[in-house]
């Protein structure tokens, strides 16, 4: 390794923190650019939904088991469960599954 | 409540209790993220500074697997920016919350406060916000997340392969759990996620098989870019 970890994480630190506090200190109107705003709307998820898939299917020991686990955490979410026991039913489920697998 | 605001001592003591909930949830993912910071080499120590000050489950999860692959330190900002540009909306938004005697320096510790959960919280705080009770909730929350991590890394050496596996997807359900309740109420975002469901899959696929050099990390960064700003052109919102 060429990089050292713990500047790794100051940069992380530095800039995330940053990415909350500027809103705060520079913009005290609203941002009316309809393209920026979309843009910023759409973000979140589009980031989640690519760092989610097909990554889950590789984190777990057998890749079908992962893929299991999406879907029935995607039904779970849809059914209006929260953050908290939806991880736990995708976990559950794994665990279950490579029991068979 | 605008007329009689409650002091900050009872507003701290209200964030506490509400961060409770927010804290177990987070020991629990923080602990999956743990798993996954240990297998891109970082110490407990690291996990637990990391976590403490960045709080951000997402854009760590990133940078983290940056480091494992020894990317540049331009890449780790890049990253940072892309997975964390939620928290620049939600901090717009909070400009708005405030009462106008709030000094800057409150409006920025509140501001280094913001993840997914406590904006949520913060943001329904009933009438202009106090501070306090952001402190409060970030006060009870923020250790769980970093000892969650930190517990993480150890435990991901000792426990058995079967319960890492297991454990490894809590992360995952926790993003599931944000971007489905969206797309079930709005078709464009239902679209934008299985989009991305779809041309992550393929794109990382065909870059395995030609063996392009093309890190994870920028292939998430390059694809959220994408398919964000096309989604922004295709299907613009009305309001926010």
């Amino acid at each position: 390794m060429t990089h050292s970890t713990w500047i790794y994480i100051l940069i992380m630190i530095i800039t995330t923190n940053l990415i909350r506090v500027i809103p705060l200190i520079l913009i005290r109107k609203e941002i009316r650019n309809r393209f920026i705003r979309s843009f910023l709307y759409y973000v979140p998820y589009v980031t989640l939904a690519v760092m989610t898939f097909p990554a889950i299917t590789e984190a777990t020991n057998s890749p079908l088991a992962g893929a299991v686990a999406l879907v029935t955490g995607i039904i779970a979410a849809w059914a209006g469960l929260s953050l908290f026991p939806v991880s736990v039913i995708c976990c559950v489920v794994v665990l279950i599954l490579e029991f068979f697998i | 409540m605008k007329n009689n605001p409650m002091t900050d001592k009872t507003a701290f003591s209200k964030g506490l209790t509400h961060g409770f909930p927010i804290a177990l949830g987070y020991f629990a993912v923080a602990f999956s993220l743990g798993f996954m910071a240990k297998k891109c080499t970082l110490t407990p120590i690291q996990g637990f500074i990391g976590s403490f000050f960045t709080r951000a489950s997402a854009g760590e999860y990133g940078v983290y697997s940056l480091i494992v692959q020894d990317a540049g330190y331009i890449s780790v900002i890049a990253m940072s920016l892309v997975t964390n540009l939620r928290y620049l909306l939600m901090s717009t938004a909070l400009t708005q919350k405030f009462s106008k005697g709030t000094s800057l320096f409150k409006r920025i510790l509140v501001g280094c406060c913001v993840t997914d959960e406590i904006f949520g919280i913060s943001i329904g705080f009933p009438g202009e916000l106090n501070p306090f009770y952001t402190f409060g909730a970030f006060a009870i929350s923020t250790p769980f997340w970093a000892l969650g991590t930190t517990c993480g890394i150890i435990a991901g050496s000792v426990l058995p392969s079967r319960a890492v596996s297991a454990l490894s997807v809590a992360l995952y359900g926790m993003f599931i759990a944000i971007i489905i309740p969206p797309s079930k109420q709005n078709r464009a975002v239902c679209a934008a996620v299985a989009a991305s469901f779809l041309l992550s899959w393929l794109i990382r696929y065909l870059v395995s098989v030609s063996q392009i050099d093309l890190s994870s990390g920028t292939i998430t960064i390059i694809l959220t870019i994408t398919i964000s700003a096309i989604a922004a052109l295709v299907k613009p919102i009305k309001d926010l």
